[in-house]
């Protein structure tokens, strides 16, 4: 008797009702589990084959070896390539950091006029095709008898990546708390006191954000490289000109250790963050 | 009175570097697009007119490249929009403490070269790939048919490659939206759908804007998913102004093209913002 009670509080649903049920509840849960599939088959590829015993073509998977990792510079022209494409990031790097700092500071410290004129002229390049930009860059080269390489490569990266660190290093300066700095000043500390011990330490994490933002602009940039570098290789232009001819292995190996280097930073920087924060 | 020039100092620097090299440039390439090559001259050699016809025969001549960069950039934001939102939904109200890892997760495939990927799709989708023989065997596609090459690969190479463009700035906005507005929704009888439509749409659209901005004015100028991914069918204006410019020496047109694309990515922006609706983008 009593145990038929139980059973009618708990009837037993069919499987195909309680897989709907479970399918209803995690839905979004599936959704994020494809949309990261996804998202990483590419990633997964060029790691995969980076161990591929593959000799010139690297197409088909002909033996899993750890020669290209152990020997990433086997095929010279990638690490030319790679060295290019550092020394172009580093310097565009410091150029637009420092550049766009002060802007930041500019617009996002003052009133003045000619605001919004300037807003203006940041958003712009970010709102124009980087083919345009490269190409426009390329015939003033040309008109000034410039010859595209290293030295125009590095102009035309520091040109498209200081809108990108202006707005980043704005977006920090804007979250400030003015409180830090008037009481600051309340403490007889002036002007350039303040700006030093208080709102320079507070905005530095904008400041280095912003710099690993235009290395990686930089560094990953094909499209206005290619207008302006003239001879210069640089690896995603190495990566274009090989692909039709079927990539070494050994770039594979570059761009997996880029990967797991670029996810050691942003881990580590979001790590220092929480013990900061606590 | 120091005070009145800070900024302008601060300023100095960064903008004479700007027009420099940014607005100079595009005046430049106004001039160069209405010149015309000097009779006998070699070529590649121009003299300055002002021939404003050369955008019309170069839209005339390109208009299928144009149309095909302006149609496969707008599939490609849709696309990226429709896969970005769920997932920006879920990683700001069911990410909880995980949130940022996942949102690191979403821009770490992007730490691997922007062409080792599109190269690496190419790959995956070809023959030599398991997508293709797969689905032949499967029967989904008939054994004639191929992935790469086509407009489907161009245009799913570009959905890849500027979803975090999409996925940030939605993220961005979907995670400033109080819960508790939606809980409100709910207390007045909206359904789920009505709550989406209603509250968390409209509070999400900053970053629809500036997401399908970010992703579309790339789309439209690229050439290197079409190069790498597609066939001389899927050719896009991209591809046109390279080639005028390196192979065919060709610079007023790829000038008149460049200019003409500028204006119209432009003007569609700026359409797009005012119906939109929101001006805070910078």
């Amino acid at each position: 008797m009593s145990k038929k009670v139980i059973d009618a509080t708990i009837p037993t649903i069919p499987l195909g009702a309680r897989f709907q049920r479970w399918f209803g509840r995690n839905l979004i849960r599936v959704y994020m589990v494809i949309a990261f599939t996804y998202l990483f088959i590419p990633v997964a590829y060029t790691f995969a084959f980076s161990f591929n015993d593959s000799g010139k073509s690297n197409l088909i998977w002909k033996g899993f070896t750890l020669d290209n990792w152990m020997n990433p510079c086997g095929a010279p022209e990638v690490c030319t390539a790679l060295a290019n494409s550092i020394k172009i990031g580093l310097l565009a790097t410091i150029f637009s950091t420092i550049l766009g700092t002060m802007i930041a500071f500019a617009i996002g410290r003052h009133k003045f006029k000619g605001r919004s004129t300037s807003n203006l002229l940041i958003f712009l390049p970010m709102a124009t095709p980087e083919i345009v930009l490269g190409a426009s860059l390329l015939s003033l080269f040309l008109v000034f008898k410039i010859n595209p390489g290293f030295w125009p490569t590095v102009i035309a990266h520091v040109m498209f990546c200081i809108s990108f660190v202006v707005v980043t290093v704005k977006a920090r300066i804007a979250s400030l708390d003015p409180r830090l700095e008037q009481a600051a000043m309340d403490l007889y500390a002036n002007e350039f006191q303040t700006f030093r011990r208080v709102t320079l330490p507070l905005v530095a994490p904008g400041i280095a954000g912003a710099a690993l933002l235009a290395f990686s602009l930089s560094f990953d940039d094909f499209i206005i490289t290619n207008f302006n570098s003239g001879t210069v290789t640089t690896f995603p232009k190495f990566v274009y000109t090989a692909a039709a001819r079927g990539i070494p292995a050994q770039a594979n190996v570059i761009g997996s250790a880029m990967f797991f280097l670029a996810l050691a930073i942003v881990i580590a920087g979001q790590f220092v963050n929480r013990r900061k924060a606590r | 009175m120091g005070k009145i020039r800070t900024p302008y100092l601060l300023l100095l620097p960064g903008f004479l570097f700007l027009f420099t090299f940014f607005i100079l440039p595009i005046l430049n390439l106004a001039q160069t697009s209405t010149q015309t090559p000097i009779a006998g001259g070699d070529t590649g050699q121009y003299e300055q007119t002002l021939r404003f016809q050369n955008y019309i025969d170069a839209f005339i001549e390109n208009r299928e490249q144009f149309s095909r960069s302006f149609v496969y950039a707008l599939i490609a934001t849709v696309l990226a929009l429709a896969i970005s939102y769920p997932l920006a939904y879920a990683i700001a109200f069911k990410g909880g403490k995980f949130k940022n890892f996942l949102l690191v997760l979403v821009v770490a495939p992007f730490f691997t070269s922007f062409l080792l990927r599109t190269v690496a799709w190419k790959q995956i989708l070809g023959e030599e790939g398991f997508v293709v023989p797969t689905l032949r065997t499967i029967g989904i596609i008939s054994p004639s048919t191929t992935l790469t090459s086509t407009s489907f690969a161009v245009v799913m190479g570009m959905t890849y490659n500027f979803l975090p463009f999409m996925t940030l700035p939605l993220y961005a906005s979907i995670d400033r939206i109080d819960p508790r507005t939606l809980e409100a929704s709910g207390d007045l009888y909206a359904n789920a759908f009505t709550t989406f439509r209603k509250v968390t749409l409209p509070l999400s659209m900053p970053g629809v804007v500036a997401g399908t901005l970010l992703t579309f004015i790339p789309a439209a100028g690229d050439y290197v998913n079409a190069a790498i991914l597609g066939s001389p069918n899927t050719k896009m204006i991209g591809n046109v102004i390279e080639s005028r410019y390196f192979k065919i020496v060709d610079y007023p047109t790829a000038a008149a093209l460049s200019f003409t694309l500028m204006a119209a990515i432009l003007i569609l922006v700026t359409l797009y913002i005012r119906k939109a609706g929101t001006e805070e983008l910078v």
